[in-house]
């Protein structure tokens, strides 16, 4: 409890703070920590090319709903996306900005990057602890010619709720019907076996110091850390690796132009990556403050133009152009108290 | 001689009677009777307010875990399953973990630490003395993230390799014994977190037992040596019973701090919320470990009002322990007039 009340103390704190700070243009938003770092570098890039401020605070994907929700921010940002129930009972809009990948790591002795192949079915049995060793026939029938030591498999999986536990375990609930109905999906579930670690680096360093470990980290995280990844087969039965261009294959290949509601696991398409997912935006489709509103989207509309980039530098996938419109083409939704759109033209 | 003698303070004084008061009589200023008044409305006001503050923490607690209260009532300290994909919590596995690596810190750290006090106190060269203790309070100010990271990236690997695989290869086929260190030897789990919690808690009572075995009065010590006493009996029969109220505050002092630490347990308790096994080594989670994890991304309802349960339990069980040491205390206390 301490370290809760602590944190809300401090978050309230440094919101107050922020909000005597920041002038009455500034725009600020709050939520999901995976694409906080794309957010800053865009916030600074844009403070410089047009003097604007963007204040994101990554406080998590929960909390940033619950700001929404409360109207403390003008955006939210959420790694689930919201159903369009959900969206139309709370009055909002969301609409995604880039994408990334969750990608299942190892560490077994003699295993090159990428050797291993696994399906999701096996994936999981291996997190119901159905398949405990990693010489279990399963494993040795798909993978002829690896050596797969006589090991115990260490699953590692995130403690923290986190968008890459819903991107995880939302394609297990699609490819393992057992895992559907023992375990679901949600940003934290009953997990059946494993450790927790909190964040990425947790996770990561249970990785990396357990013999026979096999956990799940973003994308971005498991290429700069140069961690062991496994070869995935998706939808359309191909082995593929985690890539920049797996990743845009899976979003290319979902149908933006009814619902953003679009989680990204299990897509067709030959070169598509099975555990991808898109990052979203939150905002109210009624603003009080249509000023902050028509600055957000402004600054969202500048980094679609000119993000991609920095985006790509920090191993982010940006969006296919076609999405790109169509979330333009929504943001007509937003409209101030008098119903205009704040949209800009 | 007269220049020898050192001048007189008073030189007026040499040729007045002695009975008349020298210079003016110092100036007293009168304190308003206000200041007393509104220093006792002071006084009284942070006193209250640290009873208000007690009484606000545990009303707020009360009133955010109510739906969760509603829901499960008391049945929630024994439910053992934390789903929150169907929405159902119970607190059992949690309330466990805190309990089980509190009991295995203060199992292993009691000893030593009264090991370590009576070293300083009694046996230790006068040399050694200053060193030695001042390396263990630094122990005290080392931050406890820096124990879990240690405990995760060091502690544990050697844990699983050195301990619990040979253990596992011993006790191979041992009824209820193997099931005890049964699982995947990866380091982390019950109890790798008590003894991380072991080593946080040891300087806290280390320090304070040693202080208390210092306040025993040479008199008595030496008097016990002097009757042929050996070490051993001096330190049971006497520093002891001289200073168990002291030795039984040092206890609760660690207690209370392994109950409600938190980073360090999050790093190497495992954060798993199930509860088959009884092995030491199985990854399991601590009331502090799920807040920390898990408050922040909590769905409204059930979820949050569940975490903040198990807050306003974690409160309850330290309340519980400091009122029980208090009550132990006063029971010696009563002990003592009795014998003498």
């Amino acid at each position: 409890m301490k370290i809760a009340q602590i944190s809300s103390v401090l978050i309230l704190s440094a919101s107050m703070a922020l909000a005597a700070s920041v002038q009455a243009q500034d725009v600020t938003g709050a939520g999901a920590s995976f694409p906080a770092p794309v957010y800053s570098k865009w916030a600074d890039a844009y403070n410089k090319a047009t003097g604007a401020r963007i204040n994101y605070q990554s406080v998590g994907s929960g909390a940033g709903l619950k700001q929404i929700r409360a109207k403390t921010v003008d955006f939210g940002a959420s790694d689930m996306p919201l159903t369009d129930e959900e969206l139309a009972k709370d009055g909002l809009v969301q609409f995604p900005t880039v994408i990334g990948g969750v990608v299942p790591v190892v560490n077994i002795k003699g295993i090159q990057p990428g050797q291993i192949k696994l399906t999701g079915q096996l994936l999981g049995d291996i997190y119901l602890g159905k398949i405990a060793k990693w010489n279990d026939p399963a494993l040795t029938a798909l993978n002829p010619g690896v050596p797969l030591p006589d090991e115990a498999i260490a699953v590692v999986r995130r403690a923290d709720g986190s968008g890459t536990s819903f991107i995880f375990t939302n394609y297990l609930s699609k490819v393992n019907a057992e895992w559907k109905s023992k375990v679901g999906e949600g940003a934290a579930v009953n997990w059946p076996t494993g450790a927790g670690g909190k964040g990425n680096e947790g996770v990561s360093a249970f990785v990396q110091r357990l013999p026979g470990a096999i956990g799940y980290v973003e994308y971005a995280y498991a290429k700069q850390n140069k961690m062991s990844h496994v070869l995935m087969k998706n939808a359309a039965g191909v082995f593929v690796g985690p890539d920049d261009l797996n990743f845009k294959a899976a979003a290319a290949g979902a149908d933006w132009s009814k619902t953003f509601y679009q989680v990204l696991t299990e897509q067709p398409g030959k070169e598509s990556w099975p555990l991808t997912g898109a990052t979203f935006i939150l905002m109210h489709k009624s603003q009080d403050k249509p000023v902050q509103a028509t600055n957000s989207l402004k600054f969202f509309d500048w980094a679609y133009g000119n993000g991609d980039k920095m985006a790509a530098d920090l191993e982010y996938v940006t969006l296919p152009d076609s999405v790109k419109n169509l979330v333009r083409k929504q943001w007509g939704e937003i409209k101030d108290g008098a119903g205009k759109a704040v949209a800009f033209k | 001689m007269a220049a020898t003698l050192p001048a007189s303070p008073f030189p007026q004084a040499q040729d007045k009677p002695r009975t008349e008061p020298v210079g003016e009589p110092p100036v007293q200023r009168k304190a308003s009777p206000w200041a007393d008044i509104v220093f006792s409305a002071l006084a009284h006001g942070a006193a209250w307010l640290v009873l208000l503050l007690l009484l606000g923490i545990i009303g707020s607690l009360l009133i955010s875990a109510m739906p969760a209260i509603r829901e499960y009532g008391l049945s929630f300290l024994w439910r053992s399953d934390w789903d929150p994909v169907k929405n159902q919590y119970g607190g059992l596995v949690m309330i466990y973990g805190t309990l089980m690596t509190s009991f295995i810190a203060l199992l292993i750290a009691v000893p030593v630490s009264f090991g370590i006090a009576l070293f300083l106190t009694e046996l230790s060269p006068g040399w050694l003395r200053r060193p030695l203790g001042i390396a263990v309070e630094l122990l005290a100010a080392v931050p406890s993230i820096v124990y879990g990271m240690w405990g995760l990236l060091v502690f544990g690997p050697i844990l699983a390799t050195y301990v619990q695989q040979p253990l596992q290869k011993l006790l191979h086929g041992v009824p209820y014994l193997s099931r005890l260190v049964e699982g995947a030897p990866v380091g982390i789990g019950i109890f790798s977190a008590g003894v991380i919690l072991a080593i946080m808690i040891i300087p806290f009572i280390a320090a304070v037992m040693r202080d208390v075995f210092e306040t025993t009065p040479a008199m008595l010590r030496e008097s016990a040596y002097g009757l042929g006493s050996t070490t051993w009996e001096v330190v049971f029969r006497v520093v002891l019973p001289y200073t168990k109220a002291g030795v039984i505050g040092a206890v609760m002092l660690g207690l209370g701090r392994a109950l409600g630490e938190t980073m360090a347990i999050t790093f190497v308790i495992g954060n798993m919320n199930q509860l088959d096994s009884p092995s030491l080594f199985a990854a399991a989670n601590s009331i502090t470990s799920a807040l920390a994890n898990e408050f922040a991304e909590a769905e409204e309802g059930l979820h949050q009002a569940s975490l903040i349960y198990l807050g306003l339990i974690l409160f309850f069980i330290t309340f519980v322990v400091l009122a029980l040491s208090k009550v132990l205390l006063s029971q010696l206390k009563k002990g003592e007039g009795s014998r003498t």
